[in-house]
């Protein structure tokens, strides 16, 4: 059902992150394809913001490559990563307050008439962006802090897709919606891997993962713990896969002794695990 | 998945819609629901439409600029009512005079004070920069525009200094402006050497910042004259653009109100320099002054430096993800804040009749700081208007002038100053507070 290409435009392949004596990512691998929804889970504290950051550009990786359609590159500072095509949601949504609407939508990509901004058509593309998501704020000339915090959801989703990005990144997009703006939230990335945008989903909600979702990569302790497709995995794997439940002492000496026996729903998870996870 | 199985024709704007382009073109044309909010307040057209989205921004406590404009006619009548010369040409020109100079100054404060920093240093780089161009004009015989070119270009230098260790080493900018207070202060009186003031030569630039009035009446009238065109004309424009965009623009009415209270207030400006008895005409520095408000007011406003600044100022987080280089845009603001405290003193330089080694001290800080706030721009950060120099500089000045005149001695006029800037802030608190509860800060 979904066409995806050979290469994946974004792979992160052995990406490491140090915070002082805090290892917060250690050998990480991922791959998203144009047209694909991946929902990256994990428990808090698994890594899930600090790899949206380095892919970002908010944090630089210490080790391993970020690779951008088959081709290597450095991803420094936000800059870079937008002018590669990646657009971000952060979980805090990283808007300016003081700033009205679409001040906010075009912030670091203003449209412009010669040197002064042009005002006049950022407000128009503000209102049809904003009418296609059938977002309803009171006015796109009011200051941030004046919008509610569903409000301010949409307008940090919205402003991600200003620039036509090949990667969207949503960090936990749903986490402060209504039912109605979900379902709307969930809507728009459908609607965004129709046009074959790649979309890394950050989510704690399995409900949500499991309705918009191609692949789920689960991190656990800042390493992968599994590479799951959701068409044909349990709700029961996933979260297995987040809390640690496949590794254990019990596990563990089940796969050494038991050859044949009984195999549970949780050993079998691990026939998909990554290389690494195997080791 | 239901709409698979409806005919496309019923939904035209699913998920069937040919892949375009341009992203959402298709949907938003054919966007079925306009996303109106049932529960806005819709403004009526007209002039009662503009009346009750007046009464309701005041008691909702977005004053903008009422309250100084107020406290600038209490302080009219009050000083008239005591002394009849207040409103006299000699006056009124002094007090025009005298915002100039400190009102540039503090135009690049009204920056520095966007970003939510502080500039303590505008005072002492004043003096430096005054001190500069006297050593090389007078002391050592370089030419008049050389000279000041490169005083002007000596505060941007050191502004941008403070900017690199504010920015890059991370140095708070309280504590590098007050290294800078120190430090350039000393520098302008080694600069100054053993005779400690250098007179302005008569007829040179710098004499005439001050000293220089357009004594033909065509002057002020031909100024206000473009002044008003060029603001319908912006309005004009602007809303023509919005009604062919499709956007809400302003009403006729509306355009016709503004015009004619921005007209009445230059045209009354240029009478008063003009046409009371024993007026001057139209002073050179008011003029300076007015085009470096309506280019830092461009700036701020209308071009993407500016917006970064409003950005960096809202939440410097988010304007470094935004794309944003936020180091640049704190060097370039206090390398602004450098260049304007050096041009500003160039005039209190005209104004004292040479530059000295206290030239810049005592209170001129105090005052650029506070007209900044007096006028309405926030300490904290991202709000603010470039014309609140000159409407808090008009205030400080007006006092200043009206104490003058009534023979005060400067202790009274420091402790009337000090109670302005207190009642400001406190009217900009509890306005913010009230902003707050009307759920519009």
């Amino acid at each position: 059902m979904i066409h995806v290409s050979a290469t994946p435009v974004l792979a992160l392949r052995g990406v490491s992150k140090r915070f002082g004596a805090v290892q917060a990512l250690t050998n990480v691998d991922l791959e998203i394809h144009a047209g694909e929804v991946v929902a990256l889970v994990g428990d808090n504290g698994a890594g899930k913001s600090t790899l949206v950051k380095t892919i970002s550009g908010v944090h630089p990786i210490d080790d391993g490559a970020i690779v951008w359609q088959g081709r290597p590159v450095r991803v420094h500072r936000p800059q870079d990563a937008q002018n590669l095509g990646v657009a971000t949601v952060y979980q805090d949504l990283a808007l300016c307050d003081n700033l009205d609407v679409v001040a906010n939508l075009f912030l670091g990509s203003e449209l412009k008439h010669g040197p002064v901004l042009d005002e006049i058509a950022m407000e128009k593309r503000a209102k049809e962006l904003l009418d296609t998501l059938s977002i309803r704020i009171p006015s796109v000339r009011i200051p941030v802090a004046a919008l509610s915090g569903g409000q301010r959801q949409v307008v940090a989703i919205a402003r991600a897709l200003v620039g036509d990005p090949k990667v969207v990144i949503l960090d936990e997009p749903t986490a402060a919606l209504g039912v109605e703006q979900t379902a709307q939230v969930l809507d728009l990335v459908e609607r965004l891997r129709e046009r074959g945008h790649a979309v890394i989903l950050i989510s704690h909600n399995m409900a949500d993962v499991q309705a918009v979702a191609d692949r789920v990569a689960v991190l656990r302790l800042g390493r992968n713990n599994g590479v799951f497709d959701v068409a044909d995995t349990s709700h029961e794997e996933i979260i297995a896969a987040i809390t640690g439940a496949t590794d254990n002492a019990v596990t563990r000496r089940k796969a050494r002794t038991s050859n044949g026996g009984d195999q549970t729903e949780v050993g079998g998870t691990d026939s998909k695990f990554t290389k690494e996870d195997a080791k | 998945m239901s709409d698979l199985t409806k005919k496309p024709a019923a939904e035209p704007e699913q998920r069937s819609a040919p892949v375009s382009k341009e992203p959402f073109a298709t949907e938003a044309s054919a966007a079925p629901v306009p996303a109106v909010d049932p529960r806005l307040l819709v403004r009526e057209q007209g002039l009662k439409g503009y009346w009750t989205e007046f009464s309701r921004k005041i008691r909702g406590g977005e004053l903008g600029s009422l309250p100084v404009i107020i406290g600038l006619i209490v302080i009219a009548i009050v000083f008239q009512a005591q002394n009849d010369k207040f409103l006299s040409a000699s006056s009124l020109t002094n007090i025009a005079v005298f915002t100039s100079g400190l009102g540039i100054m503090a135009v690049g404060i009204v920056f520095v004070l966007l970003l939510g920093e502080i500039d303590l240093s505008v005072g002492s780089v004043a003096g430096m920069g005054a001190a500069v161009w006297a050593v090389l004009n007078v002391s050592n015989g370089w030419g008049d525009w050389a000279s000041v070119l490169v005083a002007v270009l000596s505060g941007l230098v050191i502004g941008a200094l403070h900017g690199l260790f504010f920015a890059k080493v991370g140095v708070p900018a309280f504590v590098v402006t007050l290294a800078g207070f120190l430090g350039w202060s000393g520098l302008q009186i080694w600069l100054m050497g053993k005779e400690g003031s250098i007179n302005t030569p008569t007829g040179g630039i710098v004499e005439n910042l001050t000293g220089y009035y357009f004594e033909d009446k065509a002057a002020a009238y031909a100024l206000a004259l473009v002044a008003i065109v060029a603001y319908a004309g912006s309005l004009l424009l602007d809303t023509r653009r919005r009604r062919a965009a499709g956007l809400p623009a302003r009403p006729v009415s509306e355009i016709v109100l503004r015009t004619a209270v921005v007209a009445a207030m230059v045209l009354v400006a240029a009478y008063v320099l003009n046409e009371l008895p024993g007026s001057r005409g139209l002073p050179l520095a008011l003029v300076l002054f007015l085009a470096v408000l309506v280019i830092a007011d461009f700036v701020a406003r209308r071009t993407t430096f500016g917006r970064q600044v409003f950005a960096v100022g809202g939440s410097a987080e988010a304007a470094r993800r935004a794309g944003i280089d936020v180091d640049r845009i704190r060097i370039t603001v206090f390398a602004i804040s450098g260049m304007l405290a050096a041009f500003g003193g160039l005039f209190i330089a005209s104004l004292s009749g040479g530059a000295t080694k206290n030239l810049g001290s005592g209170n001129t800080l105090m005052l650029v700081i506070a007209a900044a706030v007096i006028g309405g721009t926030s300490l904290f950060g991202g709000r603010g208007k470039v014309w609140s120099a000159l409407l808090g500089m008009l205030v400080l000045q007006a006092i200043q002038q009206g104490l003058n005149l009534l023979g005060m001695a400067s202790e009274i006029q420091f402790m009337i100053t000090g109670a302005v800037l207190l009642a400001a802030v406190v009217i900009d608190s509890v306005s913010r507070r009230t902003q707050k509860t009307a759920g519009r800060a």
